[in-house]
């Protein structure tokens, strides 16, 4: 797992420290600081993700958490603090962000330099279930289907962190169990670590191992899941934290029940 | 309460089962593999002769009748006749039909030609920077607005009375057109997909070539339309002054003449250009851009 640190704005600032420990650590981030304006985004944030680690942040919108899944991605330079991130990184954006005028398997194998990657792309495209779809074109798919594209394409990349960006916030019910259960597969058998950015409770809590909430610019809270999966969503552990995190998020727990 | 809760459960439950038993959320689908476009495809590029034909029918009605009377709108059975004596006659004058409308082809040709490449390479340039925007934009934009006529006297005392003017006025009459709606296509590609390509790691190249300039192309292709039809106009122009054949020469000397046959003659054959032109670029419009969801049923 090649690590590289890539500097983040002005102040950055190299630390030995995150290189020697390259071996456990997926992201590694310090001191992270965004303000747009007079806003603070984020605020003097530090994070650790360790390889293979599934972990799901939550938080209110304009909490920050995209932002912070954007500068992990290395879309957002404008601001100060240092990270080390292990490479490759790959992301799934909330909208599947297809290329509409490129066939399913071309999509996938956008950016790749490998000469056997056709072979790669559709075994990642079967993996997901869409063996049949490779030559379809993105505006003929699903929600689901074009999820699970954009899926298939982070994970030919063999990414060593895979970032998702509210994935299945637009997916029906149904579709978004599915593609639960797919991520869950996906990372038993390659063992990415993957930040989860996300705004359900119930989706950080049936997939991670860690669970961060993220207030005013810094993680308020932190809890990490032991529960086995498949789980329960009833499991005692399971209530109670998510109890826990909907207090974190300011929503009292009694006011969920009356929904 | 408690009970509403665990129903809910079950229901997710079994609902799980069905999911999976279904292959996820991908509904059954006989033939997945892109036919969709193709089932979309435009049935007979001919039915659109359809609507042109009729008029024409309504027009010989209404002269046969003699509600148009044709010192005001001669027949289209007058002007074919005058159209078949044009091809099999060398007249003096105007020589044979043929003959002016290949010399008017090669001009458009040319200048469409070259104007759409021309076009084409300003739009990249201006299109993917900034610094290209703020030199060639303003010109292009102030250019555009010059009447194309009233070039016209200008051109022949710089370029004198031969080809190139005229080449040069249907040059411009492709360009801007092109130009403008392949720099709006360039600007408009979803910034989104931008993002998208730097998180592939595409380089600047890869990403023109696989997302800017495709993103481009339905806008483009509109802009070539546009510039068939812009180009086809100035050649009027153009063919108009100092010009011994083509069909606006045929225009302007059959005016002298007073020979309102000959001029709807020309003024047919521009029609019937422009329509075949603009089927071309249909044809290739529905092979370029088959990965679009078309909307007309």
């Amino acid at each position: 797992m090649a690590t590289r640190f890539r500097p983040v704005g002005a102040a950055a600032t190299s630390s030995a420290a995150a290189d020697s420990d390259s071996g456990q650590i997926a992201a590694s981030v310090r001191g992270l600081t965004k303000r747009f304006g007079e806003r603070v985004i984020l605020d003097e944030l530090n994070l650790d993700i360790r390889a293979g680690e599934f972990v799901a942040m939550i938080g209110r919108s304009g909490s920050g958490k995209s932002t912070l899944l954007r500068v992990l991605a290395g879309l957002d330079r404008s601001l100060s603090g240092s990270m080390t991130v292990a490479e490759p990184v790959a992301v799934a954006f909330q909208e599947p962000r297809l290329v509409p005028w490129k066939r399913v398997l071309a999509n996938v194998t956008l950016g790749l330099r490998d000469p056997a990657q056709e072979q790669v792309a559709t075994a990642a495209l079967a993996e997901v279930g869409l063996a049949e779809q490779i030559s379809a074109w993105p505006l003929t798919l699903s929600g689901g289907e074009a999820q699970r594209v954009s899926l298939a394409r982070a994970l030919v990349r063999s990414p060593s962190l895979l970032l998702l960006d509210e994935p299945f916030s637009a997916l029906d019910a149904l579709t978004r169990m599915s593609m639960h259960r797919l991520v869950l597969r996906l990372w038993a058998r390659h063992r990415p670590a993957v930040l989860l950015v996300t705004h359900d409770v119930d989706e950080a809590l049936a997939l991670a191992d860690r669970v961060l909430v993220l207030g005013s610019g810094r993680i308020a809270y932190s809890s990490t899941i032991d529960v086995e999966r498949p789980r329960d969503r009833n499991h005692p552990e399971l209530t109670e934290l998510r109890n826990r995190l909907l207090s974190e998020l300011g929503v009292p727990a009694d006011a969920t029940e009356a929904i | 309460m408690d009970r509403s809760v665990q129903r809910r459960n079950e229901v997710a439950v079994s609902v799980q089962v069905l999911s999976r038993s279904a292959t996820g959320d991908a509904p059954a689908r006989a033939n997945p593999a892109g036919g969709r476009a193709r089932r979309h495809r435009p049935a007979g590029g001919w039915l659109r002769l359809v609507s042109p034909v009729a008029l024409i029918g309504l027009w010989q009605i209404l002269s046969s009748t003699g509600v148009l009377p044709p010192s005001r709108l001669v027949s289209p059975a007058s002007i074919a006749r005058t159209a078949y004596t044009l091809v099999v006659t060398n007249s003096p004058t105007y020589g044979t039909l043929q003959k002016s409308l290949l010399i008017s082809a090669e001009r458009w040709a040319i200048g469409l030609s070259i104007g759409i490449t021309v076009a084409v390479l300003l739009a990249v340039v201006s299109g993917l920077s900034r610094f290209g925007e703020y030199a060639l934009d303003p010109v292009v934009q102030a250019l555009r607005s010059i009447p194309l006529l009233g070039l016209l006297p200008l051109f022949i005392v710089w370029f004198g009375i031969g080809e190139l003017p005229k080449d040069l006025i249907v040059l411009l009459g492709a360009l801007f057109p092109m130009y403008v709606n392949t720099f709006a296509g360039i600007r408009g590609v979803d910034p989104k997909l931008g993002e998208l390509g730097q998180v592939l790691g595409l380089s600047k190249w890869e990403l023109v070539r696989h997302v800017v300039l495709p993103g481009a192309l339905p806008s483009a292709l509109t802009g070539v339309r546009l510039s068939v039809i812009g180009s086809l106009l100035a050649l009027v122009v153009g063919e108009q002054i100092n010009a011994n054949a083509g069909l606006g020469f045929m225009i302007t000397t059959a005016q002298q003449f007073l020979q309102n046959n000959i001029i709807m003659v020309c003024l047919i054959v521009y029609a019937i250009i422009g329509l075949l032109a603009d089927w071309g670029v249909r044809m290739v419009e529905g092979k370029a851009l088959a990965w679009r969801r078309d909307f007309v049923q």
